[in-house]
């Protein structure tokens, strides 16, 4: 079946004053309907600028410099901002960290829903489209809506305003929903709320999901499949289940390996030594280098080109697939 | 054995005073109230030298207010903060520097227009723990403590990652020879793999310095790797307290066991999240009887009128909960 999402070779680079930036160098990977797709990386590693990319965000001096991205078949990077405007916010959505991103602070609820429907949707009536906001706000598990839907954002507290903008991402059924660390910022109990909505969401609706997060244990719990990304690139991906119970990347390894569940209580946890290294400043060859303790000659040379491995995984590292016995 | 730290009938109430708009409005006749906060309620607890204690519990539930009231920077509005000073590691240290807190933003606490040399020897000096002809030599020996180039003396804050930052902030406070460190959040601003560092490094320090930990941290795994026992306060009481064998193993408190199921792990693999209902209620009015009871399924009438005590329900194991005194 064709994927929903189909980046191949995403450049997106930034021309800053001192030297451009790669946040986005060389990025594939797909999304089908009704899968959950992680992408997992730390700060700066290229997570948002990615999903900025897809949903034509990306402001200068930032440039998507290369690469397709396909939706549903079409080039999405070939797109006015017109055509563009007409994709956004109805056939893909994007949920970020911060719901006020979403959300306008002086607007009704109400409001700011139908407007949602209605600017891709002109013959729906404002009867009929505060309906369907009323039933999504439901869906998300939002109680008393229509009292809620004459509220201002400011009423809410951060977990209801996120179920809100995840509301205003579903009210147009879209084909594919880009959430940007949705939950970072909420506790536990309203994070494992937000993510039993999102399951239910793609379980019912078939809607395609992109779940951006640092947190690997969250990846672990709901994804089909997860690529994880180092300054730019993904370094490995493949099913969730196969890179858990054996990460190959030596970076995804110290990443799994510092968790702290992995590690014997009383015992100190695994590390990743050192940091991560500039973007600006990136070295030649693997960019783990300075941090991997598997690193040799070569990996200070030249870059790891992919290796694609029999469980549909795969790894950027020349230690590949002898990184099985690291 | 004594206590070093001895809680007792701790609370603090923040009294939210009217905005300008409400007193116009009560000018002409309304009759717009202050409301108060019970940011803390009435808490104790004993810490014993060298113990790790975790306090986990959702946003806005009072663990750093608690927190700053055992650091001695903010004043309690009832109840008392006791450290046991036979117990001191330094003799000469001021008993207001006994317990030194570490934040989660380092930056905000570091002086921008200060080297890391003077940031690190201020205090010390100021309070002639050491003096000024030996502060090089003691400033190199600090940042090699906590894992830095001593290279960086003469650097400023903004030239060190968060992680470096946090490793500064950390050897500043160390400087006075405190016996007993505030966390508040100290790794929650840190990159995944800067993370662990930084735990590897409290746990070192615990050891090398003689130090007592207040550990708070909403990520209950880490929570779980350091501390020996573990404090869960919901809407600014106490529900729970136990070792940490208990907290993972046999956790008391419906609230807790909650708490623990809404945790992401990664050895559980995929699975269907099923969260506890509800919002956390409003500090301002939090429900009556016991706090928990709008989203605890084994709520009863009980519940809702009468406020169950924390009672101890194995050995240095408390729970707030009506069903331990039916059982
Ligand atoms: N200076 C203040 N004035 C008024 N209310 C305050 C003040 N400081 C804290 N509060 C209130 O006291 C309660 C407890 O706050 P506290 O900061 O201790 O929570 P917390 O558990 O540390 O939360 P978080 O996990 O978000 O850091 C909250 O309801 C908060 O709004
Ligand atoms: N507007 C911008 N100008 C210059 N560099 C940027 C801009 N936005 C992002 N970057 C850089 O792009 C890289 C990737 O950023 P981002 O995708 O936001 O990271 P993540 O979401 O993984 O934390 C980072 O090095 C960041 O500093
Ligand atoms: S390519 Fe070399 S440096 Fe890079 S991750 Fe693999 S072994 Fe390490
Ligand atoms: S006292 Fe009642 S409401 Fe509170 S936790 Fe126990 S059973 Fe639930
Ligand atoms: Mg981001
Ligand atoms: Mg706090």
């Amino acid at each position: 079946m064709e994927p929903i999402l189909k980046i191949n070779n995403l450049q997106t680079h930034f021309f800053t004053k001192a030297g451009i930036l790669k946040a986005v160098d060389g990025v594939s990977f797909e999304i089908g309907a009704g899968e959950i797709v992680g992408l997992v990386g730390e700060s700066g590693s290229g997570k948002s600028i990615t999903g900025f990319s897809v949903m034509g965000l990306v402001d200068p001096p930032g440039k998507i410099i290369d690469g397709s991205i396909n939706f549903k078949g079409k080039n999405l990077s070939a797109l006015s901002n017109d055509q563009m405007q007409n994709f956004r916010g109805n056939r893909i959505a994007m949920i970020f960290q911060d719901p006020m991103m979403t959300l306008n602070p002086v607007l009704r609820i109400e409001t700011q829903m139908i407007e949602a429907i209605q600017a891709h949707d002109s013959g729906i009536s404002r009867e009929d489209a505060r309906i369907r906001s009323r039933d999504t706000l439901g869906l998300v598990g939002i109680s008393s809506p229509d009292e809620r839907l004459r509220a201002y954002p400011h009423q809410f507290s951060g977990g209801m305003r996120q179920r809100v903008s995840i509301a205003i991402a579903m009210l147009n059924r879209p084909d594919l929903i880009i959430a940007d660390e949705p939950t970072t910022a909420l506790d536990v109990t309203i994070q494992g709320q937000v993510i039993s909505e999102m399951q239910k969401l793609c379980r019912e609706t078939q809607t395609a999901l992109l779940w951006i997060t640092h947190d690997l244990a969250v990846i672990a719990g709901i994804a089909d499949r997860v690529c994880v990304m180092y300054a730019g690139r993904i370094v490995e991906q493949g099913l969730v289940a196969n890179i858990i119970a054996n990460p190959m990347h030596p970076y995804t390894q110290g990443l799994m390996g510092s968790v702290p569940s992995q590690n014997q209580r009383g015992k100190p946890l695994q590390q990743i030594n050192g940091m991560v290294p500039s973007m600006l400043n990136l070295p030649a060859g693997c960019a783990f280098q300075n941090r991997c303790n598997y690193a040799n000659e070569k990996c200070s040379k030249m870059q790891p080109d992919i290796t694609q491995l029999a469980d549909s995984r795969q790894v950027r590292c020349f230690n590949v697939p002898a990184g099985q016995q690291l | 054995m004594k206590p070093i730290l001895k809680v007792q009938n701790l609370s603090k109430d923040f009294i939210k005073s009217l905005d300008l708009v409400a007193k116009g409005l009560n000018r002409i006749g309304q009759n717009y109230k202050e409301e108060v906060v019970h940011a803390v309620d009435d808490v104790n607890f004993s810490i014993f030298k060298g113990e790790i204690v975790g306090v986990v519990g959702e946003s806005g539930c009072g663990k750093s207010t608690l927190g700053r009231m055992v650091a001695g920077i903010l004043s309690p509005s009832t109840g008392s903060v006791e450290f046991d000073s036979s117990q001191a590691n330094n003799k000469e240290t001021p008993s207001a520097l006994r317990t030194q807190m570490i934040f989660q933003d380092p930056f905000s606490s570091l002086n921008p227009r200060k080297r890391v040399i003077d940031i690190v020897t201020e205090a010390p000096i100021y309070h002639k723990l050491i003096t000024p002809s030996e502060k090089r030599a003691f400033a190199t020996e600090m940042l090699q403590r906590v894992g830095l180039d001593p290279d960086t003396l003469e650097r400023y804050p903004h030239q060190f990652s968060g992680g470096q930052r946090q490793r500064v902030g950390i050897a500043r406070a160390l400087a006075v020879s405190p016996e007993f460190l505030v966390c508040d959040e100290s790794i929650a601003a840190l990159d995944v793999s800067i993370q662990a560092q930084i735990i590897n490094l409290f746990v070192d320090l615990k050891d090398s310095f003689d130090l007592t930990y207040l550990f708070i941290s909403h990520d209950i795994g880490v929570i779980e790797h350091i501390s020996d026992r573990v404090i869960v306060m919901y809407l600014g009481r106490i529900v729970e307290t136990a070792p940490i064998e208990a907290f993972v193993k046999k956790p008391n408190h419906p609230y807790t066991q909650a708490l623990l199921a809404g945790v992401p792990r990664l050895e559980v693999g995929k699975r269907q999240y099923e969260p506890i209902s509800g919002e956390i209620p409003s500090p301002l009015s939090p429900p009556p009887g016991c706090h928990f009871h709008p989203r605890c399924k084994f709520a009863a009438a009980r519940c809702k009128a009468e406020k169950p005590a924390l009672r101890e329900i194995a050995p240095a194991h408390f729970s707030s909960c009506h069903l331990n005194e039916e059982a």
